[in-house]
């Protein structure tokens, strides 16, 4: 086994898939002779040259839209769109075709195609590039919204969407990028699309979240157990849409107590779908109203403000402690 | 209609003494400000991305120059530049950089948002492209009150790739709109060279497509910047005529301070040959060789713009990080 940061982890992911599958192609900007902004697609240009490892002119619309053509044919684009809050240009690609053809053709065709994004804070950047906008994609039908939490799912969940014979929607939180190292099996292994892990166990209190939150979260976990003898449960989504609607409903009609944490706002975010999943299947075993830690109801902060906007470890252990309360 | 112009190096009559200490202050002030946000960024002062307009001074200086103090601007995000050219205060410009609360926004924008109502620059834009139709909405509404205004919008060659550069220029030209169209074209967008990236390198000539009087000019000549941008306000004064020039320009440093020395997609003999052509060196040999300056002016002039530029690092550094209320404010309009 080797130890990965979640980059090098990502980038082996595609190596491996475009090994495997020669009608895996990578289409965005920069991605090619640069290796990408955050260097995910790293030397890959050179290994399989730039018919498959394509730079795109800056023009996202286009990049989703042929992506579309190419999965439609039969190949299946793995489309880079350089960061999230870019993503708003080819929307309507996304939304109108990317995650309609099977619906709309029944069935003839589809879009087997990822669509990968770095998302949310923690890196001091501005607007458009501190965002966290899983929510859009969530609401989509059609689509499936991945979010890992460290090298090891990252990797094995990129394989899974790259296989998927539907349109994955893929974010990689550019907090966790470079945050830490794990070891990463060197044969190709997936994680299947959908599931839920537990990452800690615990019988007090779920608490569920994603992405760069899955750290808040379990951090708060520990303070939680160290100060207040409390066992928490931590639940890491990787999938935020399909919801994996049967292991959070199992952990908390357990636990009986439940907080959402995640970065997006906070109004009709995930927390507001995952909540009312847990009243739906859990609701004679609850024991508080479920809890949301969530970034505020503001499009934007700018770096100086960051901290105060995105959950962090002291909000999501004040909100477990009023649901112990309660 | 279109029209074409060979890059040339402005030759002719003596230079206006008066014109050429406002140019050459300007640009110098827009490199000093952009060394000293390197600065302050290489210590982490500075938060997201800074990208430096170092090189292509000549273009927001010359197209400014053109400009009244009425007519209105729009930009891209490597918008310092057109930001001070407009006449805006280098001290908040600095504070919004450095994310405080005495910036042109109090800090919310930073580096790539920066606005200033009180010089109708309205604004830095992030997303490549999207400024573009919201320029021609502008003109839409100077022809709409019928004013002589105009709107200068400058964007990057890499815009040019973008739906809503062609959607925008169609639509200035079917409405006949006063807007002026500036590309700066510096080669590359990130690290994608315009040959990478464009079926047609020449960009002015898009604008021939939608019969839009289009230029090319050398954009390290602050004078031909000037000229051809101001017959184009000429044209949009008098009849709400478009515009599209491509000035022929260059960025010195990386893409951004994360791409420091843009070393990766081009060579470093291309980047010293470049800058040969600095506008700020050629503009200052022109006016001592013309006698426009003497070598005291130009070493005063200097020595001002450093201490209104230090000024600035300094009103920064003493601004206060801005009260975690203000996340609040903004949202929906108060009271
Ligand atoms: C819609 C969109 N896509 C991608 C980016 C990322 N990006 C930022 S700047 C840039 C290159 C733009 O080049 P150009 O327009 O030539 O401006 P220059 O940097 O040369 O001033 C890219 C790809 C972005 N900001 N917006
Ligand atoms: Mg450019």
């Amino acid at each position: 086994m080797t130890k990965l940061n979640m980059v090098k982890a990502l980038n082996l992911a595609l190596f491996q898939e475009m090994e495997r599958d020669p009608d895996v192609v990578i289409l965005g900007e920069d991605v090619g002779v640069d290796g990408g902004v955050f260097r995910v697609t790293d030397d890959l240009q050179r290994k399989f040259g730039s018919q498959r490892v394509i730079d795109s002119p800056l023009a996202e619309a286009a990049i989703i839209g042929t992506g579309v053509g190419m999965a439609l044919y039969g190949l299946r684009p793995v489309c880079e769109i350089q960061f999230s809050g870019f993503a708003f240009q080819c929307f309507h690609q996304i939304e109108n075709h990317v995650a309609r053809y099977r619906l709309r053709s029944q069935g003839r065709f589809a879009c087997s195609m990822v669509i990968r994004m770095p998302y949310g804070g923690g890196v001091r950047a501005l607007e458009h590039h501190t965002e966290s906008e899983e929510q859009f994609y969530a609401h989509i039908p059609g689509l499936k919204m991945v979010i890992p939490s460290g090298p090891r799912n990252a990797r094995a969940l990129l394989a899974a969407a790259i296989r998927d014979p539907d349109p994955v929607v893929f974010f990689e939180s550019k907090a966790l990028y470079h945050a830490a190292k794990e070891e990463v099996p060197p044969e190709s292994e997936t994680f299947p699309i959908g599931r839920a892990q537990v990452a800690r166990e615990g019988g007090d209190l779920t608490l569920v979240a994603y992405g760069a939150m899955l750290r808040v979260a379990r951090e708060a976990a520990d303070v939680l157990q160290a100060e207040d003898g409390v066992a928490a449960e931590v639940l890491d989504l990787l999938t935020i849409s399909p919801l994996d609607r049967e292991t959070i409903v199992a952990s908390v009609a357990k636990t009986g107590r439940a907080v959402v944490v995640h970065e997006a706002p906070r109004s009709f975010g995930p927390g507001a779908e995952i909540a009312a999943s847990i009243m739906e299947g859990a609701f004679l075993r609850l024991e508080a109203p479920v809890r949301r830690v969530a970034a505020h109801d503001v499009s934007f902060v700018g770096f100086a403000r960051e901290k105060a906007n995105v959950p962090d470890v002291a909000r999501v252990v004040a909100a477990a402690r009023e649901t112990l309360a309660f | 209609m279109a029209k074409t112009m060979a890059p040339q190096k402005a030759t002719g009559p003596a230079l206006d003494p008066g014109l050429v200490r406002k140019l050459l202050t300007d640009m110098l002030l827009i490199r000093r400000f952009e060394e000293k946000a390197a600065e302050a960024y290489a210590l982490g002062k500075i938060g997201g991305f800074l990208h430096l307009y170092i090189g292509q001074e000549a273009v927001a200086v010359g197209a400014t120059s053109a400009l009244r103090p009425d007519d209105y601007v729009i930009s891209a995000y490597r918008e310092h530049g057109h930001c001070l050219a407009k006449g805006s205060d280098p001290k908040r410009m600095m504070a919004e950089l450095f994310g405080r609360r005495d910036g042109l926004s109090h800090g919310k924008g930073g580096s790539m948002h920066l606005f200033d109502k009180s010089v109708n620059f309205l604004g830095g834009h992030a997303i490549v492209g999207a400024h573009l139709p919201v320029a021609a909405g502008v003109a839409f509404a100077i022809k709409y009150e019928a004013r002589d205004q105009v709107i200068v919008c400058y964007f990057g060659d890499g815009a040019v790739p973008q739906g809503e550069f062609h959607e925008s220029l169609n639509l200035a030209a079917l409405w006949k709109l006063p807007v002026i169209y500036l590309c700066e074209n510096n080669r590359y967008a990130m690290g994608t060279s315009t040959d990478r990236a464009l079926a047609q390198t020449q960009i002015w000539k898009f604008g021939q497509t939608y019969g839009i009087p289009s230029e090319k000019v050398d954009g390290m000549d602050v004078f031909a910047v000037r000229d051809v941008v101001g017959r184009a306000v000429e044209r949009a004064r008098r009849d709400t005529t478009p515009s599209l020039i491509e000035a022929d320009t260059y960025r010195f440093r990386g893409h951004s301070m994360r791409d420091p020395a843009g070393a990766v997609y081009r060579t470093k003999e291309e980047v010293e040959h470049e800058k040969e052509r600095d506008p700020i060196a050629l503009l200052r040999q022109r006016a001592l060789a013309g006698g426009a300056l003497t070598e005291a002016d130009v070493r005063a002039i200097e020595k001002d713009v450093s201490d209104r530029i230090d000024e600035a690092v300094a009103f920064a550094d003493a601004s206060p990080e801005p009260p975690a209320e203000g996340l609040f404010t903004d949202i929906y309009k108060e009271g």
